[in-house]
């Protein structure tokens, strides 16, 4: 039996995620997204994954949506007239969604799947419990990540910069004799 | 307990939603938050396993993947703003220069 706090945030994900895909305005676009990261992470909250369902909140839902609505607003994007597409294709798309979703469903979703489960140990999902594993087991992994992040900053500094207009720059001539 | 066939079948339905939108809409600022959809919902599917089975990896490895999504946030929004300044749109069917 699935309890009404579970089928609250299950059924407002699932709204959400459909408003993301129907909204013409983008920021309404985003706005439902991060409903959707919210729902999810109270899930993660009642599997017991509390540590994770906050940083969800904290990462997920705060920072990095905030800067999606910056990207919005710098782009200056107005709603779509109308959802743009052939019909055909959005026909084609969301049967191929749907066709997936029952398929994933075959799938992962049998009753029988895992049927055998081991009971959590006490503090399951704290930080006390993840913490050990994170800086033992995945130290390698956890190194790599800062080093992804510290790229990904770099990277996107540098592909954002606002480049020398066209009247500033040398011509391409000079360019290639120097 | 929320029963395991509820979890994975939210998954799957917000995968396939996040498919359907990487599918049908044009706009690459929402495709890219489609993108973000498919991600929670693989993340959904590792936490509700993960507490199954007692292992506390599925939960490292959601905060790897949040890690990445961070990093690929960042750089595709850097991408999307850099060909929104050279081309003037982010229409996904104007951005045509590799076609063959």
């Amino acid at each position: 039996m699935v309890s009404a706090v579970a089928a609250f945030f299950g059924g407002l994900a699932i709204i959400s995620a459909l408003g993301v895909i129907v909204q013409r305005n983008p920021v309404h676009s985003l706005l439902s997204l991060i409903v959707t990261l919210i729902s999810i992470a109270a899930l993660f909250i009642a599997e017991d994954a509390t540590v994770v369902g906050l940083l969800q909140i904290i990462v997920y839902a705060g920072a990095i949506m905030v800067l999606f609505l910056f990207v919005i607003w710098l782009l200056n994007l107005q709603a779509e007239a109308q959802l743009s597409g052939h019909l055909a294709l959005k026909l084609g798309g969301s049967i191929a969604a749907s066709a997936f979703a029952a398929e994933m469903y075959a799938i992962l979703a049998r009753p029988h799947l895992l049927s055998q489960f081991t009971a959590e140990p006490p503090g399951f999902g704290s930080i006390d419990s993840l913490a050990p594993k994170l800086f033992t087991d995945y130290l390698v992994a956890f190194e790599a990540a800062s080093i992804l992040l510290l790229v990904a900053v770099v990277g996107a500094v540098a592909m954002a910069r606002r480049l020398p207009s066209a009247g500033e720059r040398k011509p391409s001539g000079e360019e290639q004799a120097s | 307990m929320i029963p395991l066939h509820y979890m994975m079948s939210l998954s799957a339905i917000i995968f396939a939603i996040g498919v359907a939108g990487v599918i049908i809409r044009r706009n690459i600022l929402v495709m890219f938050m489609s993108i973000e959809l498919m991600i929670n919902a693989v993340n959904l599917a590792f936490i509700a396993l993960g507490s199954r089975l007692g292992s506390i990896d599925g939960q490292v490895i959601v905060f790897f993947v949040m890690t990445v999504a961070a990093a690929e946030a960042a750089i595709g929004l850097g991408i999307i703003i850099s060909v929104f300044r050279n081309r003037e749109t982010v229409h996904a069917d104007d951005l045509t220069l590799l076609r063959w």
